[in-house]
């Protein structure tokens, strides 16, 4: 994995940013996270056409976590690089949301994660696109291309799922009511993300909530599945705070790098 | 302590060798002609897609620029047509392979992501050679306007005009699924970026 970091647009040695590294950290570590979570149904996904799209979407989410972690390691001052970050961490250091590392469950429920997360990072990347930051703007104009791909698969499942079979719809409303909770953490107004949005609102998602919420409505309505309304909102991933299925996530990730430390191929 | 003497055999002494001829050292070690920057392009343009063999980078539209950095060593540039793409790794080191052969050993790669590589950039020489291939060339893009689906092309076997997606994802990223309603055969479209 170090090619592509090193042809990476170069950053100043001096050049650090606490704020902005963490940031980036978090951003990463959700796409890490969620490739891997997605890795996890290749061979097992209910068609072939499946199997290839959801690990084509695995595999754009690990090139924006490769991107946003060798920037982040490289702004935090400590020179670590994507594979430091990726491997080299204890569960408690990676910032993830909740959402990313929530298990598989059944297809319902992954393509209400995907549907959750992929409306976000449209929006998100759309708008980074547009920030002061040369290279955060190339990147999120780059990243809202693929992003879109992925919320289009999203969209297209769950209203398949929402006008099929009494069963489909069933379970794709049970899905949708149990991952809704967690998606409030990708815009909460943490104090990195209110400090950055104070700098250049394109960095924060904060007001992008409602347009996430109006686009998921119009989505939802027209797939015959009603808009969830929980009573209590998931927090903690960006502190570091995990669930109890996250520790043999982070195991599975690692266990290469820690049987063979070094290795390369 | 008394011993008896036994008597050794002469040891045969090994032939004196030749000293050796010397050789004329070669004025100067071979070193590649350095060519031009628009030598090295062509040179770059014409490296096989890893994963698509029958199409060029350069038909491919994602080299961006070969030519002197801020320090005057050659750079060529290079857009990833999406940021995960595998064969990033192998397109690097191909075209690094390229400026060294060209007499630009101290050439360096770069990874550019702006301006982002859209499906735009591929030439018309190179939408002829994927369908030459079997491969539906890509539609027009949406200017970065919202991802939607292709239009459906017509079916590259039969050219029947009633086609409709069958996966947004196909055998490598940059590829989708369709399926002819005709002839009920799958083909690959290049995905519209």
């Amino acid at each position: 994995m170090t090619t592509a970091a090193d042809a990476h647009p170069p950053v100043r040695r001096d050049e650090t940013d606490a704020d902005l590294a963490r940031h980036l950290l978090g951003l990463g570590d959700d796409a890490l996270i969620l490739c891997q979570r997605l890795c996890q149904w290749i061979t097992r996904a209910p068609t072939v056409e499946e199997d290839l799209a959801l690990s084509n979407i695995a595999l754009d989410l690990l090139g924006h976590a490769r991107t946003l972690l060798t920037w982040s390691g490289r702004l935090d001052g400590t020179g670590r690089d994507e594979d430091a970050l990726a491997y080299g961490r204890r569960d408690r250091e990676f910032t993830n949301v909740l959402l990313a590392e929530l298990p598989n469950g059944d297809w319902a429920v992954t393509v209400a994660r995907q549907l959750v997360y992929s409306h976000y990072a449209e929006l998100y990347y759309g708008a980074l696109a547009g920030c002061g930051d040369a290279r955060l703007s190339a990147f999120g104009a780059r990243a809202v291309r693929e992003v879109g791909f992925h919320r289009l698969h999203a969209d297209r499942w769950t209203t398949t799922l929402g006008l099929g079979t009494p069963v489909s719809a069933r379970r794709m409303q049970a899905a949708l009511d149990q991952v809704w909770p967690y998606a409030f953490e990708l815009f909460a107004p943490d104090e990195v993300a209110v400090r950055l949005g104070t700098r250049d609102q394109a960095l924060s998602a904060v007001p992008l909530r409602d347009r996430w919420e109006r686009r998921l409505t119009e989505v939802l309505t027209g797939a015959g599945l009603t808009v969830p309304e929980p009573r209590w909102r998931a927090s903690g991933g960006r502190a570091g705070l995990h669930t109890e299925e996250f520790g043999p996530l982070i195991a599975e990730l690692q266990s290469v790098r820690r049987e063979f430390p070094g290795g390369v191929w | 302590m008394t011993s008896t003497a036994v008597p050794v055999p002469p040891v045969p002494v090994p032939p004196v060798p030749d000293p050796p001829v010397p050789v004329p050292s070669l004025p100067v070690p071979h070193v590649a002609p350095r060519l031009s920057a628009r030598e090295v392009r062509a040179r770059v343009d014409a490296l096989p897609d890893p994963e698509l063999p029958v199409i060029g980078l350069g038909d491919l539209g994602v080299v961006h620029s070969v030519g002197p950095g801020r320090d005057g060593a050659l750079e060529a540039h290079i857009m990833p047509t999406f940021l995960g793409c595998p064969a990033m790794d192998v397109i690097t080191s191909a075209v690094r392979e390229v400026l060294e052969a060209c007499g630009h050993p101290d050439g360096r790669v770069r990874v550019v992501l702006a301006p982002p590589w859209t499906s735009d950039r591929i030439t018309p020489a190179g939408r002829d050679k994927l369908a030459a291939h079997g491969i539906v060339p890509p539609s027009a893009s949406t200017g970065g306007g919202p991802a939607r689906l292709p239009f459906p092309p017509s079916c590259p076997h039969c050219g029947s005009r009633a086609t409709r997606p069958e996966s947004l994802f196909g055998p490598t990223r940059c590829q989708t699924v369709g399926r002819c309603l005709s002839c009920h055969e799958t083909f690959s479209q290049f995905i519209t970026l």
